[in-house]
């Protein structure tokens, strides 16, 4: 049978869909699991950074004369300790440690190696930087201005006409849609436009950046470190030390959380040149503090979304200008928040501009659907007041409009079969979506979209003489991956979940992976071990074939069994995996499947969340009551990591919504890092996250997923600033909605009311 | 700088170890002893990773002295299984999928464990107040205030 839709053969599945016990959990709940800072080497010294506490300033010298005699100091590096580089790296370069100018509070500009923490702090106290303090600028639209302290001069603005001639903090205008705009908005009956502005927030994976680095007389290098990606991790370390690839050799700890905030480097090539110069081995931990100052939060936004309405709920046009700061380097995500703004809607007539800028903040790094939460709270918020304003439920006016199999997307492509339709059916007919309201209380909703990526992947599955399979993948386990990676596993050759141990390998021993990020292992790394586990059954029964004096073309596998098929089917009693693994020593040698892919195909996936808040009118405090997350997943392997993945994609939107925000001073110094002051949400913020896995299949995948790890935080600042806006009465433009803001919109509201 | 020595008693068993005086039970823990379960994710006491048990009393690690261990009890969780045999609670935590990253779960198992020690019969409230001292950032909590619920329910029933 099979699914007309997408082509896929509806398969009865043995293990994946099942909800196993993850392979590394046993280390994880007795402490026995070794993340990146507790990692130790004979020998080994300590690291520290030395960062900028201005927020723009010319370096004019470094001197570490008495740092160096400090007894017990071994080596002092600065930028001169690292190699030229490509332009593509310079500015990863840079950030790693400044150059000319340091660029914002927190900036790296010399490190030294100890043999101890207090004897490293003691050192960086000794270092003398002579700085030149230059004005600073810290906000996306102070940035942009004329008169604007200007970061670098080799940036003039792109995508302009006419093309200016003086550098600017604009790096550049891109611009995508199709149609034309103005007469799309002739057509409409309601138009509604809005500013919109959301704060800088952080991952805040709870595990600071941590590694260990070793550099050998020989120029052999090895690394352990927590990151995303360790292949990345290799080739650009490699890169800034100028050393072979090949002698360096990573291996990606247990990682504490990411959300994309570790998918760059930041201490590695530290460790590694402080270990190349002092001849030991060199660990680097960040302190709190120094995650928040110079690791890499996103972007902070300035947003301006107009939409135009017919009574009969089509949308005619759609239009976003959006303003992301990127920090000091160019890059922001405000490009794939232009592609995402209105990818959830079937238009005719839509443009977004996208405007990159830099400022005097640290760098950015992927955040979770980078750019897509932001621009989906513009976008679904002028949704919520269209709805409103023409009297539809929002859900109606969402499926008048929501793409489907064959729509044109707003940015680019023709989408194929997607979920968004199931996914606002699927709330619609949730209990959640009519349960009663009390006072101050209301109800939100909103739709989102992420792209999901595949990319390059290459696994190793050994087959071992006793029948168990060791499985090498390369791209690092952030929610339960090697439990989802063992169930497809185990499917695909028919044997059983225990009988396979995934682990997560070096960057010796597999081809190049890129790193864990774009919702893409689950998918790209599942269809590789698929692919590897299909590579080893032609073998395995390439092995029975011999041992039977059979064609192997005469050979299938079936439930773990090698079975003589055709002409020869009933000659010969059924060779399981183990029996044929026992005897491989004697039919050829080891049994290995392996698949290297740059994988395509990633299934785009589409989120509905439903919230319910109430604002307390005396404090302007918001409270999330109920929380209702639909997504669709393609196919959930292990659905328990889905519905771990919806819930905390959630959450860390409430955090987002409600909460976090990155506050500069006057100063240009970051005035809140810690998680006293930068609060994420804690267990009583919260009610259970309800989940709804809608399973609308990815043609790309054998078994149909889709990544589900970023979609998850699309909807949520939306949801909830529709959730609040109608509990409080009055529409919410700015994130966090703190309870000073919430407050303030109530009491112009009222001051409005009463004008 | 003279190292103090200090002799407590870890998981059950006397312990001497030398330490900095400016130097952190939790650094004590993981960098003198190798007990690294307990994590520094803040070490402000901001986030509860670095959660232990001094003398009865959940405390983060990072704002204990080392030498303020001298004489006392502390209780890890390198201390919660016994043998091969997980603690209920570390156990609903892997039923209930309660984990992603994992770094957080150290600590929160220790203070769950103490929650239940003095509440064997908690609310989902009471759960959620308990542990609003440890951060979690993948879970969202959900996952984690079931297992511990469930744990409490399978406590009751005499494990």
């Amino acid at each position: 049978m099979t699914n007309s839709e997408t082509g896929l053969k509806e398969r009865q599945f043995k293990i994946v869909g099942t909800r196993p016990l993850r392979p590394d959990g046993i280390d994880k709940v007795t402490g026995r699991a070794r993340f990146g800072a507790d990692m130790a080497a004979p020998g080994m010294l300590v690291g520290k950074i030395l960062r900028s506490p201005h927020a723009h300033a010319r370096i004019r010298s470094i001197d570490a004369t008495k740092a160096l005699v400090l007894p017990g100091v071994k080596a002092v590096v600065t930028h001169e300790d690292f190699a030229e580089v490509g332009a593509d790296l310079q500015d990863v370069l840079e950030n790693v440690m400044a150059q000319d100018k340091a660029l914002y509070d927190g900036h790296a500009v010399a490190a030294v190696a100890a043999i101890s923490a207090g004897v490293a702090r003691k050192a960086l106290r000794l270092i003398e930087v002579d700085y030149e303090i230059l004005p600073h600028v810290t906000d996306v639209e102070a940035a942009m201005a004329a008169e604007a302290p200007v970061l670098h001069d080799d940036i003039v603005t792109s995508g302009v006409e006419p093309a200016p001639k003086t550098p600017s903090n604009v790096v550049h205008r891109h611009e995508f849609g199709h149609g034309d705009v103005a007469e799309g908005l002739a057509q409409a009956d309601v138009v509604i436009e809005h500013d919109f502005k959301t704060a800088a927030t952080h991952q805040g994976y709870i595990e600071p950046h941590a590694c260990v680095g070793s550099v050998g007389p020989d120029g052999q290098g090895e690394l352990w470190c927590c990151t995303q990606g360790h292949f990345w991790v290799r080739n650009t370390c490699a890169a800034l030390l100028g050393m072979d690839v090949s002698h360096l050799r990573v291996t990606a700890s247990e990682i504490g959380g990411g959300f994309g905030g570790k998918t760059t480097v930041f201490i590695d090539p530290v460790a590694l040149a402080l270990s190349r110069k002092a001849g030991r081995p060199v660990k680097i931990v960040m302190s709190r503090e120094e995650v928040f100052r110079a690791s890499g939060p996103t972007s902070s936004t300035a947003m301006t979304v107009k939409i135009g309405v017919r009574r009969d709920g089509r949308i005619t046009a759609g239009e976003a200008v959006l303003k992301f700061q990127g920090g000091a380097f160019a890059g922001s995500p405000v490009d794939l928040g232009a592609m995402t703004a209105f990818a959830c809607y079937d238009l005719e007539h839509v443009k977004t501009v996208a405007y990159d800028v830099v400022t005097n903040r640290p760098k950015q790094a992927a955040y979770r659907a980078p750019g897509a939460p932001m621009a989906a709270f513009a976008v679904e918020s002028v949704i919520d007041e269209l709805a409103s304003k023409i009297g539809m439920d929002p859900i109606e006016l969402r499926l008048k409009n929501a793409v489907e199999n064959g729509s044109q997307s707003s940015y680019g492509p023709k989408f194929g079969p997607v979920g968004l339709v199931e996914t606002l059916v699927a709330a619609r007919e949730h209990e959640h979506y009519t349960a009663p309201l009390g006072a101050n209380q209301g109800r939100g909703i909103a739709s989102g979209f992420w792209f999901n990526f595949g990319g390059q992947t290459c696994v190793s599955l050994n087959i071992n003489a006793d029948g168990s399979v060791a499985l090498a993948v390369g791209t690092p386990d952030i929610g339960g991956s090697r439990a989802s990676m063992g169930q497809m596993a185990a499917e695909e050759l028919g044997i059983g979940y225990d009988k396979v141990r995934t682990i997560v390998a070096d960057t010796a021993s597999l081809g190049y992976n890129d790193i864990s990020e774009g919702s893409r292992v689950t998918f790209s790394t599942g269809l590789a071990t698929i692919q590897a586990a299909r590579d080893a059954i032609g073998k395995l029964c390439g092995r029975a074939a011999q041992t039977w004096g059979i064609s192997p073309d005469a050979v299938v596998w079936e439930d773990g069994y090698a079975r003589p098929a055709g002409a020869n089917a009933g000659e010969f009693p059924p060779l399981s995996l183990a029996e044929i693994a026992e005897t491989a020593a004697k039919t050829g040698g080891p049994i290995a499947g392996h698949c290297e892919v740059n994988a395509a195909g990633a299934g785009v996936s589409f989120a509905t969340h439903l919230v319910d808040a109430e604002v307390d009118p005396e404090t302007g405090r918001a409270k999330i009551l109920r929380y209702t997350v639909v997504q669709d997943a393609g196919k959930a392997i292990h659905p328990s990591y889905v519905e771990g993945q919806y819930q905390g994609g959630a959450v860390q939107g409430v955090g987002w919504a409600l909460n976090e925000e990155y506050i500069y001073g006057e100063d240009g110094r970051l005035q809140n890092p810690s998680f006293l002051d930068y609060r994420i949400p804690v267990a009583s913020d919260l009610p259970m996250i309800d989940t709804v896995i809608v399973e609308v299949p990815n043609p790309g995948h054998p078994y149909g997923v889709r990544g589900v790890g970023e979609t998850s935080i699309v909807p949520p600042l939306a949801a909830i600033a529709n959730a609040v806006s109608a509990a409080a009465g009055v529409r919410l433009t700015e994130l966090p909605m703190s309870p000073p803001r919430v407050l303030r919109g109530i009491d112009e509201a009222a001051a409005n009311g009463k004008a | 700088m003279t190292a103090i020595a200090v002799a407590a008693t870890i998981n059950g068993e006397a312990t001497s170890f030398l330490c900095e005086a400016e130097e952190t039970l939790l650094d004590a823990l993981r960098d003198r002893l190798g007990l690294t379960g307990a994590k520094e994710g803040c070490g402000t006491g901001d986030c509860g990773a670095c959660s232990v048990v001094l003398d009865g009393r959940l405390v983060c690690s990072c704002l204990v002295l080392g030498a303020e261990a001298e004489g006392r009890e502390v209780e890890t969780i390198e201390g919660m299984a016994l043998g091969d045999h997980l603690h209920p609670l570390q156990q609903k935590f892997l039923d209930h999928a309660a984990l992603q990253c994992g770094v957080c779960t150290p600590g929160f198992l220790v203070a769950a464990k103490a929650l239940l020690d003095q509440n064997p019969s908690p609310t989902e409230e009471e759960v959620r107040f308990g542990l609003a001292g440890n951060l979690c950032r993948c879970t969202g909590y959900d996952k984690i205030v079931r297992a511990v619920m469930d744990a409490a329910e399978s406590m009751r029933d005499g494990r």
